[in-house]
């Protein structure tokens, strides 16, 4: 007690404002809790602050919007409540458009995650230039999307393209790719492909590298193959991983706009997705509806709230789906 | 309580300070220097009117916006109703306006500006377009016009074994469509199954734009399913496909820029501004193509107006540059220069437009060619949506020719995505 009292005797004297009264110090203690509370949230306030404006607010406002007829050329905006959903769900084009979102995504994903897996695992063996080919894998993610739909809707090109050409000189015949739905699907879906497969193979070798040796020289003891490794110790240890890309790659799939848009070229194609609407996305049929001759946002509302659900379910089943994984093997 | 006056008087000072700045660099004046921007789709052959322009008047310079045919149009009716974005200068095809003299407040009156006057300079049509149905209201001045005639390769008619000089190929179709197709049925035969045309929408839309009546009635209706016009052209458009003349290629797409020089099609349908838009595409070609004239008379497809919308600053200065540019002799130039045909009768009787010929296309007297079809156009009325529903009858036309539906199939669906207009 007496120390206590010599300490702070001194300070009380020589500090004038009186900071250290007993109302200042409960005031400086104060003051530290709130410091040691609240300068957390209020350091990650600004990326808080900005998501609301940017982001929430936009979701918020797009659903008020999506109960309105809300044309953008009118500065009438009549409330329908739940009209735009109705007519969404009964038109054919929607159902068409939703259908051919999962064709491609279906298409785009499988493959492309499984190649990635493929790609991760050569990358964790011994080679020469190891940063140059890790390098590599993620270059045709560094391009620009609307690049690479150019390039390869010309390489898918009917009349001169590269891929037709290479076709017909193996004897195959050409193919127009971009007026039946399934070659559409799949032109589109190697785009897709291409850009996304490196940064997966990145994201897989990552986590592949956190799995411990000692799990691999068991299972080499007991004489499993290379393969065999990566199906049954690879893939159940980076579970988590392989789970945050099937659900990053699923939102993403199902928001594909630039690659059909520009696949269909300048004309009316590019906004329906050819003329029977064979490579339509949900994306694309809301740019349609909002952002064409009649600018229905309210409608085109509907649509992103429509899309946001179908991502929910979609990421929820894939989810479920790979969980299925450790128990399977 | 003494320094405030002077606390607000100073506030004010710097207020007025920052207005004045705020006024000086939100106008685009620098140092007394006026920027109009011109937005455009495609290159009008502009650039060196601007210089020619600020030469006259140092005080203009000019940005030019460049942006796709669809985009732009579409821009342009974003920027419109949220009421900032739009250029100065703005052009317009004629598919689109309609829809913009439909709401002519969103545009400076140009009756008012001084247009009032210049009434006979342009072709009746052309000056009409642009009027708001209750004529108070003027919302652009007309650049070009789409006259059309028929583009078609020598080399591959002569191997067809069919005639090469122009008048005879005129004359082969001079009748009507029905004998177009003829031509293109023994086209077909003669090289085994060539492709006649490039694209069965242009057939089309040709046909359609020389009618009486188009796909709108005078009051804005759509008529595509009871003008017999469109009926006919649909169905004679069907049959040139079943035949399989159509090259089945998309306007505008890199396919159909390779088409015209690799020569995979013998004819397209072509007003003025296409003779460039083959020059630019086909450099390799010159002397290949050919101008005749178009089968089923006069008709006009394309061709723009300059608009100023009314969120623009300097509409005095706006005005006074395109009127500049839409005089005669800045439009002769610019055919000249890009092959777009003036909408000014005046030129039409002017040895310097009527004596011009094109060296690409065989030295064919181009200025005569599009004359002829300039004068002998007559009106059709332009719905609001004109550009669309041709583009949906177009994608119709597309669905039969790829194969994935019958004619009837793809004229149902038609008409059933009219109905959503």
């Amino acid at each position: 007690m007496t120390i206590a009292a010599k300490r702070t005797g001194p300070a009380r004297t020589a500090d004038p404002t009186g900071r250290s009264s007993p109302a200042g110090r409960r005031f400086q203690h104060l003051r530290y809790r709130l410091d040691l509370k609240a300068s957390p949230y209020l350091y990650i306030a600004p990326f808080f602050a900005l998501f609301a404006a940017f982001g929430l607010f936009p979701l918020a406002y797009t659903a008020w919007v999506s109960t309105h007829e809300w044309s953008l050329l009118s500065d009438e905006h009549v409330f329908v409540a739940f009209g735009n959903y109705q007519a969404l769900l009964s038109d054919p084009y929607f159902w068409n458009a939703l259908g051919n979102t999962m064709s491609i995504l279906l298409l785009a994903t499988v493959p492309q995650l499984l190649a990635a897996l493929l790609l991760a695992h050569l990358l964790t063996l011994r080679l020469r230039g190891q940063t140059f080919w890790r390098m590599g894998m993620l270059l045709p993610n560094v391009a620009s999307v609307v690049a690479v739909a150019v390039i390869f809707s010309q390489l898918f090109g009917r009349d001169f393209g590269l891929v037709n050409w290479v076709l017909e000189s193996l004897g195959a015949g050409r193919i127009d790719w971009q007026s039946g739905s399934a070659t559409s699907h799949i032109a589109i879906a190697v785009m897709v492909a291409w850009k996304w497969t490196g940064y997966n193979a990145l994201i897989f070798l990552a986590a592949m590298q956190a799995v411990p040796r000692d799990v691999y020289e068991a299972a080499h003891l007991d004489g499993a193959s290379r393969m065999q490794q990566l199906f049954h110790v690879t893939v159940p240890m980076i579970r988590p991983t392989i789970v945050f890309t099937v659900i990053v790659s699923t939102i993403y799939g199902l928001q594909i706009f630039a690659e059909p848009q520009l696949f269909g070229g300048g004309g009316p194609n590019g906004v329906t997705g050819g003329a029977s609407r064979q490579f339509q996305t949900l994306t694309l049929y809301l740019y349609e509806h909002g952002f064409n001759r009649g600018f229905e946002f309210g409608y085109a509302s509907a649509v992103a709230w429509t899309m946001f659900l179908v991502i929910v379910v979609v990421a929820l089943l894939n989810y479920l789906f790979i969980r299925r994984i450790r128990s399977d093997s | 309580m003494k320094t405030r006056p002077i606390r607000t008087a100073m506030a004010a000072a710097a207020a007025a300070a920052l207005a004045l700045t705020a006024a000086c660099s939100g106008g685009g004046d620098d140092g007394g220097k006026i920027t109009l921007s011109v937005g455009l789709f495609g290159d009008f052959g502009f650039g060196p009117l601007y210089e020619e322009y600020s030469k006259l008047h140092p005080e203009i310079e000019f940005e030019e916006r460049i942006a796709e045919f669809a985009d732009h149009h579409t821009n342009l009716t974003t920027h419109l109703a949220t009421g900032s974005g739009a250029a100065d200068i703005e052009a317009v095809e004629v598919g689109y306006i309609s829809q913009y003299t439909a709401q002519p407040d969103r545009f400076h009156n140009l009756l008012d500006l001084g247009a009032a006057e210049l009434e006979g300079q342009w072709l009746d049509w052309k000056w009409q377009q642009a009027l708001a149905k209750d004529g108070e209201a003027l919302i652009g001045l007309g650049t070009d016009v789409g006259g059309m005639a028929m583009c078609y390769r020598r080399d591959l008619f002569e191997q067809a074994g069919l005639p090469v000089e122009r008048d005879e190929v005129s004359a082969l179709w001079a009748g009507s469509w029905e004998d177009y197709v003829a031509v293109g049925r023994q086209y077909s035969e003669a090289t085994g199954g060539d492709y006649f045309f490039e694209s069965s929408g242009n057939m089309f839309r040709a046909m359609v734009e020389q009618a009486d009546e188009g796909v709108y009635d005078r009051d804005d209706n759509l008529v595509v399913e009871s003008n017999p016009a469109i009926g006919e052209a649909w169905d004679l458009t069907v049959e040139a496909i079943e035949a399989g003349m159509s090259n089945r290629l998309q306007a505008w797409t890199p396919e159909w820029n390779a088409g015209f020089n690799e020569g995979t099609f013998a004819t397209i349908i072509c007003p003025a501004w296409m003779t460039s838009y083959i020059e630019t595409n086909a450099p390799d070609s010159a002397g290949l193509w050919d101008i005749a004239t178009v089968p089923g008379g006069a008709g006009n497809m394309g061709g723009s107006h300059l608009v100023l919308p009314a969120q623009g600053d300097h509409p005095e200065e706006a005005y006074a540059f395109i009127e500049w540019l839409t005089a005669p002799e800045q439009q002769l130039k610019v055919f000249e220069s890009t092959g777009n045909f003036p909408s000014t009768p005046a030129l039409y009787e002017d040895e310097a437009l009527t004596g011009m010929t094109k060296a690409y296309f065989n030295d064919a007297p181009v200025g005569q060619i599009f004359t002829a079809a300039a004068q002998a156009v007559r009106p059709q009325y332009q719905g609001p949506l004109q550009g669309d529903v041709l583009a949906t009858i177009g994608q119709g036309l597309g669905r039969i020719e790829d194969g994935s539906q019958t004619p009837d199939e793809a004229w149902s669906q038609v008409l059933g995505d009219l109905e959503s207009f």
